[in-house]
């Protein structure tokens, strides 16, 4: 458990590998951002339409639960190796989340 | 660790933030930290939706007379936007190139002050209208909720000017490299929020 | 920093623990102030006994009782319990798993720090114009009634050292998951680490909600807004949510790593591999688990429905089913063992049987329609005690008696810890036992006085006669420590001879940086397997004789708090019209905070090292 830094020069190939595949990883970083921009504007929009809230509501939240995944797993590196234990915490934060929200919303009544 | 080591963009380890002790330390602990931040802005998403449009009897106001799409959106836009800039700016952390991560990192702050210059705008304009703080409990709830996201902003926007100008003469090195990289999660985080906000408070807001 | 031996005078001594970012000072930091709290809330709990010993008492007046009531539960969980717990886990965590210190020392100290000057200020309250009167739920529409600034204390305080607390719980989650040597395996950690782990996330996510209650509490009082006041569409049942939500886990919090030092003990003393482990892990987080489903049992009698009633109801039943899984495992490690009972394996011993009374009370409660009758009555006193006290307070006892060779590497006494424990334990039983009956017959709980004649009485003067008995223990623990420390022998390693873990394994007094080598973990009990194989150094090394990295000292975690400290008060007189001086205060206070993380920050702090040579001429832990 030594503090010593893991780091070592890479080979030319290696480092030109690398290379590639962050650009192609940035990329698609610029995809993801296109689609939650996609998905913002459908969401304002349906509201803006004035269609039935029953409608709208389940989809908005949907399209939120989706934004918010592809910012983890993309924007925040969720998809990439060694997350386990921040899938680990953030996911029963979101657990104890709900179960919150699920309770405020139906016995907070009065 | 050396902080006068000097790196090229081929000895610079592929993931900077992870390849000291202290950086694993730090990432992880900033992960869990966040988990503990998503446990309390859920808390505060709760009340709101417990005291949502609840006030003095005859109040006038609603999160229906109050909110208006079109400024929502602008700064979901901008705060959005924001997001992707500070992933470019960690795109070229981790190549090593310092000038164009400082320069994408200015991008992001000038985004986040577009932000939050348009939240005080639209802070300014309710307690124009007389929806104060105090007013009822819907505004208590209403500003602790998305006050607490603009203070999370100024955290955010201050981090980052903080550590521009503190590294601007000296570059990149592996003592910084983590402090940058939970910068950019912290603002990851803080547009993570907004989704939620500008969906459950201001959409569903307005369709009542 | 010099590693060789120098005798230090009384200042430098002073400055070294202001200063100290190292997890065995911070642990001795924690034992003092936790105990000098400790102390506090048991004399509040004298008080409130004396009163009630006799109906119609006017020993204290009716408010009076209502602060000390207050304080005694409030310092009990904040500032006691959970603070003697953290002693523990910062004495033993690092070296069970084999590190040489926590993730992050510096956060270790702010920590401590955030939490003694919060809980400082909470205390403050008593020479101030009052302390809180609104019982350590502190509920909203009582709360924002109570006139003074008792419970402006409250809030604040306990905001400034619930920060302290999430820190050290996030410290302690990084430093398990981060720091352990190689070879220790999540399966392979003592158990008092696996409880550590769980109640520090349980910290991560209980802690939160209360922040955020306290800061309603906060805007409520001090800045007019509405969140629990009905006539402006707030609604005070949700601080009764908010606060469940942080305090049923917070039970939990502090009654897991209980129950990982008395697997610690029951292991060691029945000289024999804890029971059925990985179901005791198992068990372990089934409890984090749930605990966060529960927290609306507290709340039965608000009124929520038939249907969430009986939601909350099954999911605390089931919290009996782990729960008793760990008592069968400890039996069964006792089963066949070669038993030592010494003064940690008796107070072990004695925690089985109460702490299953007061399981079986609270499954009692579980049960909507019978908690009804039982609400607000001394049947519940009875029940949290018996599960606090016969629970948390006897683990923490025990691993007083265990811990202490640890910490200071000498042994407390056991002729006199045992005699400490005949008196604690009976007086405890006779105290809450009969707190049951008393509940049955309608007593109300946290009133000050009562009407004599209603068969009441005798109980009452038992139960003061008890805590009389508890007092008495305390005072020969103290007593104990006294001895001791006056006598100053060494224990030496191992000093239980029976040891299993890797804390066991390491030289006395431990040397600042822990472990010269990193060890190399082989198994469950590590040093159990080492010494069973004839082993005499006790460790496998995982890494040649090298160079050590050490953080250095830092005197910013006790400015940050000071700041917040200083702040604390310009925010809770601000309300005062003619308290002028406030804002300035609030803002010297912030800026003092402030000042002291930006020196933090633009400071680099990478640390030093210990270099191979001399750790080569170094024979044990001399500092």
């Amino acid at each position: 458990m030594s503090h010593d830094v893991e780091a070592r020069t890479r080979s030319k190939h290696e480092y030109e590998y690398a290379r590639k595949r962050a650009n192609q990883g940035m990329r698609n970083q610029v995809t993801v951002f296109a689609i939650m921009i996609f998905l913002t504007f459908i969401a304002f929009a349906a509201v803006q339409a004035g269609m039935s809230a029953y409608l709208v509501a389940p989809l908005i939240l949907l399209f939120a639960a989706v934004q918010v995944a592809l910012q983890l797993y993309y924007f925040m590196h969720w998809s990439e190796k060694g997350h386990g234990m921040a899938q680990f915490f953030m996911y029963s934060a979101a657990f104890i989340a709900f179960t919150m929200i699920l309770a405020f919303v139906t016995i907070i009544w009065w | 660790m050396d902080l006068n080591k000097k790196f090229t963009p081929q000895s610079w380890p592929a993931h900077p933030e992870n390849s000291t002790l202290e950086g694993k330390n730090k990432t992880l602990g900033f992960w869990i930290f966040l988990g503990g931040e998503t446990v309390l802005f859920a808390t505060l998403f709760a009340t709101f939706l417990a005291l949502k449009n609840k006030g003095p009897a005859g109040m006038e106001f609603s999160t229906q007379s109050l909110f208006e799409l079109p400024l929502a959106f602008i700064m979901t836009m901008l705060l959005l936007t924001s997001s992707l800039t500070s992933v470019y700016a960690m795109y070229h952390m981790k190549n090593y190139n310092f000038k164009a991560m400082q320069a994408w990192l200015i991008v992001t702050v000038l985004l986040g002050l577009g932000f939050l210059g348009l939240e005080i705008y639209e802070f300014y304009h309710y307690v124009h209208l007389g929806f104060t703080f105090t007013q009822s409990a819907f505004g208590s709830s209403f500003y602790t909720l998305v006050g607490t996201h603009g203070l999370h902003v100024i955290i955010g926007l201050a981090w980052f000017i903080l550590l521009m100008l503190r590294n601007s003469k000296r570059g990149l090195n592996l003592y910084n490299a983590p402090k940058y990289y939970l910068a950019s999660l912290y603002w990851h985080f803080i547009d993570v929020v907004w989704v939620f906000i500008f969906t459950v408070v201001y959409l569903m807001g307005v369709l009542g | 920093m010099s590693s060789t031996a120098k005798k230090k005078g009384f200042g430098a001594t002073i400055w070294d623990y202001l200063t100290t970012v190292d997890h065995k000072k911070i642990a001795i930091l924690y034992l003092i102030a936790g105990t000098f709290f400790f102390v506090v809330g048991g004399i509040e709990a004298m008080l409130i006994r004396i009163q009630l010993a006799k109906p119609d008492n006017d020993f204290v007046s009716a408010g009076l009782f209502n602060e000390i009531i207050t304080m005694h539960g409030t310092t009990m969980i904040f500032l006691a319990a959970m603070p003697l717990l953290f002693a523990f886990m910062n004495a033993a965590v690092p070296l069970q798993i084999g590190a040489r210190d926590v993730a992050f020392p510096f956060l270790n100290s702010l920590g401590f720090w955030l939490f003694l000057f919060g809980g400082i200020f909470l205390n403050l309250s008593w020479f101030l114009g009052g302390a809180p009167d609104a019982g350590w739920t502190s509920y909203a529409s009582l709360s924002l009634a109570s006139p003074g600034h008792g419970i402006d204390f409250y809030a604040l305080g306990l905001q400034i050292s619930g920060a302290g607390t999430l820190i050290a719980g996030i410290n302690f989650l990084v430093t398990i998951i981060n720091m352990r040597a190689p070879g220790m395996t999540y399966m392979r950690m003592p158990l008092f680490t696996w409880t550590t782990f769980v109640a520090s996330a349980l910290i991560l996510f209980a802690f939160p909600p209360l922040t955020v209650g306290l800061f309603f509490m906060i805007f409520d009082r001090m800045f007019d807004a509405n969140f629990f006041d009905h006539i402006n569409g707030g609604n005070t049942v949700i601080w009764e949510h908010l606060f469940w939500i942080f305090g049923h886990p917070e039970v939990y919090i502090l009654v897991l790593p209980a129950f990982g030092l008395f697997s610690e003990i029951f292991a060691t003393f029945a000289r024999k591999r804890l029971f059925g482990y990985s179901s005791m892990v198992f068990a372990t987080i089934l409890i984090g688990f749930l605990g966060f489903m529960v927290w609306a049992h507290h709340m039965f009698t608000v009124g929520l429905g038939p249907t969430a009633n009986a939601i909350f109801a099954v999911a605390t039943m089931a919290i009996a089913v782990p729960t008793g899984m760990k008592v069968f495992n400890w039996l069964l490690t006792i089963w066949g063992g070669n038993i030592k009972v010494t003064t940690p394996m008796l107070y072990a011993l004695g925690f089985i049987p109460s702490f299953v009374a007061g399981g079986v009370t609270g499954v009692m409660q579980a049960s909507a329609p019978l908690d009804y009758q039982l609400h607000d009555s001394y049947f519940i006193v009875a029940h949290f005690h018996y599960v606090i006290v016969g629970g948390i307070v006897l683990a923490l006892f025990a691993s007083a008696h265990y811990y202490w060779p640890l910490m200071f590497n000498q042994m407390l006494n056991e002729t006199l810890g045992k005699i400490t424990f005949v008196f604690f334990f009976i007086g405890f039983h006779c105290t809450f036992f009969v707190q049951h009956f008393l509940g049955l017959m309608g007593m109300p709980r946290r009133v000050f006085t009562f009407m004599g004649g209603q068969g009441w009485d005798q109980f009452n003067l038992i139960s003061t006669v008890g805590a009389f008995l508890m007092a008495i223990g305390v005072i020969l623990l103290v007593v104990n420590v006294i001895i001791t420390a006056i006598k100053n022998e060494p224990a030496g390693r191992d000093p239980w001879k029976d040891g299993r873990t890797l804390e066991w394994a390491i030289p006395q007094p431990v040397p600042y940086y822990n472990f010269k080598q990193t060890p190399l973990v082989r198994g469950l009990d590590t040093f159990w397997i080492e010494k069973m194989e004839g082993n005499k150094e006790g460790m496998t090394y995982a890494e040649p004789i090298s160079d050590i990295h050490m953080p250095n000292n830092s005197f910013i975690p006790f400015m940050i708090s000071l700041g917040l400290f200083v702040a604390a008060f310009g925010a809770l007189y601000h309300q005062d019209t003619d308290k002028t001086w406030s804002i300035p205060v609030l803002i010297i206070g912030l800026a003092i905070t402030f000042a002291s993380m930006i020196t933090r920050s633009l400071k680099d702090d990478l640390g030093y090292h210990i270099h191979k040579e001399e750790l080569m001429n170094e024979k044990g832990g001399k500092h």
